[in-house]
């Protein structure tokens, strides 16, 4: 049965982990391929990297931590932040990145999945999609998202579950979903939004943002339809593990990869 | 040191089948010579792109020939994903509608997109394979059930049943791995699938190592 999985993500700038706790036995918890192979030991199914450096002169330091991952880790990896063109992409997934993950550019320019997809396939093609909800949780008409772009600061006014409706059909071979409204809270994913987005598209989502309980991973799964979760402080605050994870879920008879 | 040459044909990153094979104490080189590729010890064809587009560099490269000469000496070929359906005679990806466009021939059958039932498409993910009671040397050590990581929407349909090593359930059956004498093919990635990955892809260099030593003593 295909497995349910658990990615850990890492908020890289300059090439170094953003809120990186020092674990035991990892050398150095700045860099962000040492905690990814942390992770990668410890059971996770994939790890995202997410490069929020600010200016793109310093893009180099993230293809170099691409193809140190390409030599270190033995699961699949994503790269996210900053992609503009099919030529910084391509720059990317030839240092070794599996998939590369788009977001303020191609609300920008849809057409750059599309062209992202006949470059490196659609498995290679996440959309990610930061989604703000619009009106009360509750309130008639109320569920509904906005599409926010430039790290959530800037308002789109297009409606969430239907860009990720166009990404899929795009050609983007998975969403990866973030709620601005959860994100850092601990309150758990905004299952409503998940399952909305989940119903609506033909392809994986992976869940993002909220996640401060163990029972969060599987609501996400369960009530939420996600095909993936995703955390990142929980796991680099170490408050769970990515095993701790797994055998709750698995307890919870979810599927996942156990044999690691 | 088995000499592995893994073939190059210009779709994409092809570092992480390289370093496995390298982990796995492989002498290994990127190449799209045709003339490296058929005097290689060993080949391996990594999975990126679509069905057609590849089978048409690799044939007007000489890559198709060169691979079929190390397969006719019988040394070892590892096809993986993309790679083990062009192993096939033919394949529905990127063919004109209702058609299908030629593969390598090596083995019977086709290349067919996957029925998932009205699962969602691509198969992405950690899934478990069923092995058969022939899994064969590239499956030593590797339990049934084991989890390896998938990335497609195709799948190989051999004519020959007992070519297949190990199937994967997802809305349809499909094989997961197929062999054929020292030919071998697997579905998921090996070099994403962790220590599982890992042992397949050590098993695959044993059987390089043995076939040369046996190349050498004749």
């Amino acid at each position: 049965m295909l497995t349910k999985r658990v990615i850990p993500c890492l908020d890289v700038k300059d090439g170094r982990v953003v809120k990186g706790v020092n674990f035991e036995g990892l050398r150095d918890a700045g860099d962000p391929v040492e905690l990814a192979r942390f992770y990668d030991e410890e059971g996770a199914d994939e790890v995202v990297f997410l490069d929020i450096t600010a200016t793109s002169d310093r893009r180099e330091t993230t293809v170099d931590m691409a193809s140190r991952a390409a030599e270190r880790l033995s699961i699949p990896y994503t790269v996210g932040g900053g992609f503009r063109d099919i030529a910084s992409m391509r720059r990317m997934a030839a240092a070794g990145a599996d998939k590369l993950s788009l977001n303020s550019a191609a609300v920008a320019e849809p057409s750059l999945i599309t062209a992202a997809a006949a470059a490196f396939g659609s498995q290679a093609v996440v959309c990610a999609i930061d989604a703000k909800r619009i009106g009360v949780p509750g309130a008639p008409g109320a569920d509904r998202w906005e599409v926010y772009t430039a790290g959530g600061r800037h308002a789109t006014g297009i409606d969430a579950v239907q860009w990720a409706v166009e990404a899929a059909r795009r050609g983007a071979g998975e969403i990866l979903l973030t709620s601005m409204d959860r994100d850092g809270t601990e309150d758990g994913f905004d299952i409503a939004l998940t399952r909305a987005v989940s119903r609506a598209v033909p392809i994986p989502v992976i869940a993002s943002g909220g996640v401060g309980a163990l029972e969060h991973f599987a609501e996400g799964i369960i009530d939420g339809e996600a095909d993936a979760v995703l955390a990142a402080s929980v796991f680099h605050f170490a408050t769970f593990s990515i095993r701790q994870v797994k055998e709750y879920l698995d307890g919870e008879g979810i599927a996942v990869r156990m044999d690691f | 040191m088995a000499g592995i040459v893994v073939v190059d044909y210009h779709k994409g990153n092809l570092m992480s089948v390289e370093r496995g094979l390298k982990a796995a104490g492989a002498d290994v080189r990127i190449s799209d010579d045709p003339c490296v590729i058929a005097a290689a010890d060993a080949a391996v064809l990594p999975g990126v792109g679509s069905f057609a587009a590849a089978a048409s560099f690799m044939a007007a490269s000489g890559q198709s020939d060169a691979v079929l000469r190390v397969i006719e000496a019988e040394r070892p070929f590892l096809g993986i994903c993309l790679g083990m359906q062009l192993l096939f005679e033919r394949g529905e990806e990127g063919a004109p509608e209702g058609g299908t466009v030629a593969g390598l021939g090596v083995l019977k059958g086709s290349c067919v997109r996957l029925d998932a039932a009205g699962l969602k498409v691509p198969h992405v993910g950690w899934d478990d394979v069923s092995m058969t009671d022939h899994a064969g040397p590239l499956f030593d050590g590797v339990p049934d059930g084991a989890h390896f990581y998938f990335t497609h929407s195709y799948v190989v349909r051999p004519e020959n049943a007992d070519a297949v090593s190990c199937s994967c359930s997802y809305g349809s059956e499909f094989p997961a791995a197929v062999a054929s004498g020292s030919v071998f093919g697997c579905q998921f990635h090996p070099e994403k699938s962790s220590h599982r990955g890992r042992q397949v892809l050590r098993n695959f260099v044993d059987i390089v190592e043995g076939s040369r030593r046996k190349g050498a003593a004749r």
